[in-house]
């Protein structure tokens, strides 16, 4: 059996009727698929959020070995955190941190095998949208209130 | 349900995907157990990071000296190790998820997943190290 080189091939490959292998073209032709669905609009964002949380995760192992060094390294992290580029970025983190935990519930509700209806999808998928606002806001406030 | 005509075996259906009966491979031996842990690291995560976020956003613009208290509590430790060494699990397991699913190249996939997995590790040791340093 020869290696395949790439492994989308895989999806192209169906049975006939009497079970022998057949080479199918992939279907639905892409030109005719809409991009733009929620379900699969909050699925990429699942991911990115997951990467863009990463990067925050980054950051507060800096603030930590920061604080460990002394006062003064953790005068830069406090310096970047409070500034315009470093509020932005905090900003950014914490929009994400709550999409990708309201979604990342939605997901284990569905690995439980609740809530796989369309109609239920789109129902999850926009409270998780509203969700994000709303605790993004209000952490934010929380923030700005104890600053 | 079946129409099996006398002196032909049923036909069976596989739960075996196309990529792996092209592979012929068998089993890797560790089945479910990157995807559940990754289920059961977020579910830990989710009081862990709700209890930092919410930490840091009452306390921002903490002095160097209130940080140190803060960090030192053994509590905040003990719940800071927990998160360091979680988070850093979950990522280097979603990293490497989202990696399988777009490298395509089997060299450049094997080396990107073990940089992750590298620089998570180093990452992790380091944030862990830095509480230890001011709780101990």
């Amino acid at each position: 059996m020869s290696t395949m080189q790439d492994s989308r091939e895989a999806t192209m490959i169906g049975r006939r009727s009497d079970g022998t292998l057949v080479r199918r073209p992939l279907s639905p032709h892409l030109q005719a698929y809409d991009m733009l669905q929620m379900t699969s609009a909050l699925s990429i964002s699942h991911r990115i959020t997951g990467m863009i949380w990463t990067a925050g995760a980054v950051v507060m192992v800096w603030w930590l070995v920061a604080a460990a060094s002394g006062p003064l390294a953790f005068a830069n992290v406090q310096w970047f955190l409070s500034s315009f580029l470093g509020v932005l970025f905090l900003m950014g983190v914490t929009a994400a941190a709550w999409f990708h935990t309201l979604a990342g519930i939605r997901h284990l509700a569905w690995d439980a095998g609740w809530g796989y209806d369309i109609p239920t999808v789109y129902k999850t998928g926009r409270a998780v949208l509203l969700g994000t606002g709303v605790l993004t806001g209000l952490t934010w406030l929380m923030l700005l209130i104890s600053w | 349900m079946s129409h099996t005509t006398s002196g032909q075996p049923p036909r069976q259906a596989t739960l075996r995907s196309p990529l792996g009966r092209v592979r012929g491979m068998g089993s890797a031996k560790s089945g479910a157990h990157h995807w559940w842990m990754q289920r059961v690291t977020s579910i830990a995560l989710l009081p862990l990071t709700i209890w930092f976020i919410l930490s840091l956003a009452t306390s921002a613009g903490m002095s160097h000296a209130e940080a140190m208290l803060w960090i030192g509590q053994p509590l905040n430790a003990v719940l800071l190790l927990a998160l360091i060494g979680l988070t850093f699990h979950h990522i280097a397991a979603g990293l490497q998820v989202i990696i399988e699913d777009y490298a395509h190249q089997e060299g450049l996939k094997i080396g990107l997943v073990l940089a992750t997995k590298g620089l998570s590790w180093l990452l992790a040791i380091a944030a862990a190290l830095a509480v230890l340093r001011i709780a101990v």
